[in-house]
């Protein structure tokens, strides 16, 4: 099959989760890596040596240990900014999640700043957001008496880019989208939504959960005009730990925003009259940050930046292609989104007629098969469709073909179980 | 391996998934409760109607899974036409008979249909499911309660 990591065999024993079997010996079939992605052993070797060597706490420790876990700590700093090609290294900031990074964004634009979000502005975000693109944004529109305005997307799952001069005015403050779909895989034209927002002033915001793990990323390489402004992505998708997300943003907007959470080394100076702030990063990073997580995250790109990103996408998108073949030979089946793998990322949701979504991950994983079903924090984009909520299959670098059969045999066994025929 | 699924869908489950029983939103009712399972989107509209201490009607719309579906339809079967005391001493029985992890034995004489659903409580992430429409039931009631002393 052309497209497919030519390694595929030796990436898979980097993983050492896929070698485990499930109830009745069964070999685990992991589709569900648009959830949260598997580990590969560097990553883990990574975390544990830092423990077992390393452990301090960063940039007050005056010992020998405080200065190896500060040097691991910004090293992750790093190689997340080459990951993305940041063009500054002090442009990459540390968060709990993904959620947390677009909450500080949110919240930060309420509060004070030439970028502050008032009554009259308006925040366009669009349909196919996860929820999390979608709430802390809904909350700044209530807080502030902003108007929240959304892009809806066409049947095929792409953004309806009709609307653009309707919902990008003078009174347009901050434009926010997703930059792959978690639930439909579209992947929006951020170029082209990006150089509209900043024709009128406004802020762009890029939920990337979905696309650092699947697209290549060189910020650095964008037409500034074309940049977004600020991206967030989370570290468990992109083969790293949970407990660590990333914020990127442009050093500019990132001045321009006050601190988020108050405390420990995000200050300059402390009085009891007031205090003055670090410089970025530190000044969005109070308190302990997760520091073995960021070691972790580190080892993490540095393995996909090896594996490459351009093979690791032309991977995703064979196995797509491959699915998206397998899947429209399931009847009754509709897939929810675009049906050209070149148009998409590796998170394929669909529905069988006559079979709810829950029936069907169940029946799949008493055959090992992991998928996920419900509504993927993407209510108003199953609203959308006119559905509750879909079953969702997502691929990733090790995912293979026989993989695919495994999980299309499964559907088919699964309607016959339910004796739809 | 399909053993360990037809533990959980019980040929009565499929039964009462594919021909519900009660279903429909009809009047007089006295309260009227909309559920929801946050994790699937699974979500129920029901009402009560009850009179002379006795449960005269549950009726409902609803969207969700087999299990979901299955459940609203034998808990509809079982209450109705009771006295509200021993409806929720059934609701009792069956709440236990989910939340004992495969351990408890379902009384049939109780529960009737009902003893389909204990392969149910071996999948954690069912038991939810299970009991979306008993909760709404329950909620449903006790409104109604309030609104025939208030």
């Amino acid at each position: 099959m052309k497209g497919l990591l030519p390694d595929l065999e030796v990436i898979r024993k980097d993983f050492p989760i896929l070698e485990r079997t499930l109830a009745d010996g069964r070999p685990l079939v992991y589709l569900d890596s648009a959830n949260t992605s598997q580990k590969p052993q560097c990553v883990i070797d990574a975390m544990v040596d830092h423990l077992e060597h390393h452990n301090a706490n960063v940039a007050r420790a005056m010992h020998q240990l405080g200065a190896e876990a500060s040097e691991a700590f910004e090293a992750g700093r790093d190689k997340v900014a080459a990951f993305i090609g940041a063009p500054s290294r002090d442009e990459v900031i540390f968060t709990k999640n993904a959620s947390e990074a677009l909450n500080l964004v949110a919240n930060t634009l309420l509060w004070a700043g030439p970028r502050r979000v008032g009554e009259g502005d308006v925040v366009v975000t669009t349909e196919m957001e996860h929820h999390s693109n979608i709430v802390p944004w809904q909350m700044l529109a209530e807080r502030s008496g902003a108007e929240l305005k959304w892009f809806t997307f066409t049947d095929e799952g792409h953004l309806d880019l009709s609307q653009v001069d309707e919902l990008i005015t003078e009174r347009t403050k901050v434009v926010t989208l997703t930059w792959v779909s978690n639930m439909l895989g579209t992947i929006n034209p951020i170029a082209e939504i990006t150089r509209r927002a900043h024709e009128v002033g406004a802020l762009v915001v890029v939920d990337a959960s979905q696309a650092a793990p699947q697209l290549p990323i060189d910020l650095g390489a964008m037409p500034e005009a074309e940049r977004p402004d600020l991206i967030a992505f989370t570290g468990h998708k992109v083969v790293g730990p949970t407990g660590i997300g990333v914020l990127w943003g442009s050093r500019e907007v990132l001045e321009q925003l006050p601190p988020f959470l108050g405390g420990g080394e995000m200050i300059e100076t402390v009085r009891m009259e007031g205090s003055t702030y670090a410089g970025i990063p530190h000044k969005f990073e109070a308190g302990t940050p997760p520091i073995v997580e960021a070691v972790g995250l580190g080892a993490a790109v540095d393995y996909l930046g090896a594996v490459g990103m351009e093979a690791i996408h032309a991977h995703e998108q064979a196995i797509t292609r491959y699915a998206l073949e397998g899947m429209q030979s399931v009847k009754g089946l509709r897939v929810l989104g675009p049906l050209d793998a070149t148009q998409r990322g590796g998170a394929v949701s669909f529905e069988i007629e006559g079979l709810h979504p829950h029936d069907v991950s169940q029946v799949l994983d008493v055959r090992g098969v992991a998928v996920r079903a419900g509504h993927h924090c993407a209510r108003p984009a199953h609203a959308r469709f006119g559905v509750q909520s879909s079953t969702r299959m997502s691929s990733y670098l090790y995912t293979t073909p026989a993989e695919i059969d495994a999980f299309v045999d499964a559907l088919n066994y699964t309607r016959s179980y339910f004796k739809l025929d | 391996m399909s053993a360990e699924l037809d533990s959980l869908y019980q040929e009565i489950i499929l039964d009462h998934y594919k021909n519900p029983h009660h279903k429909g939103l009809r009047e007089p009712f006295e309260a009227e409760v909309h559920h929801v399972n946050p994790t699937c989107g699974d979500e129920i509209t029901l009402r009560v109607h009850l009179a002379d201490g006795v449960v005269q009607d549950v009726s409902y719309d609803s969207l969700g899974c087999s299990i979901s579906q299955a459940s609203t339809s034998v808990m509809a079967d079982l209450v109705i036409g009771k006295p509200v005391d021993e409806a929720m001493s059934i609701h009792e029985e069956f709440l236990a008979l989910m939340q004992g992890k495969g351990t408890v034995e379902p009384d049939e004489e109780v529960l009737e249909d009902g003893i389909a659903f204990a392969g149910v409580a071996k999948f954690p992430a069912r038991v939810k499911c299970a009991l979306l429409s008993w909760m709404a039931w329950k909620d449903a009631t006790a409104r109604s309660l309030e609104e025939s002393r208030g």
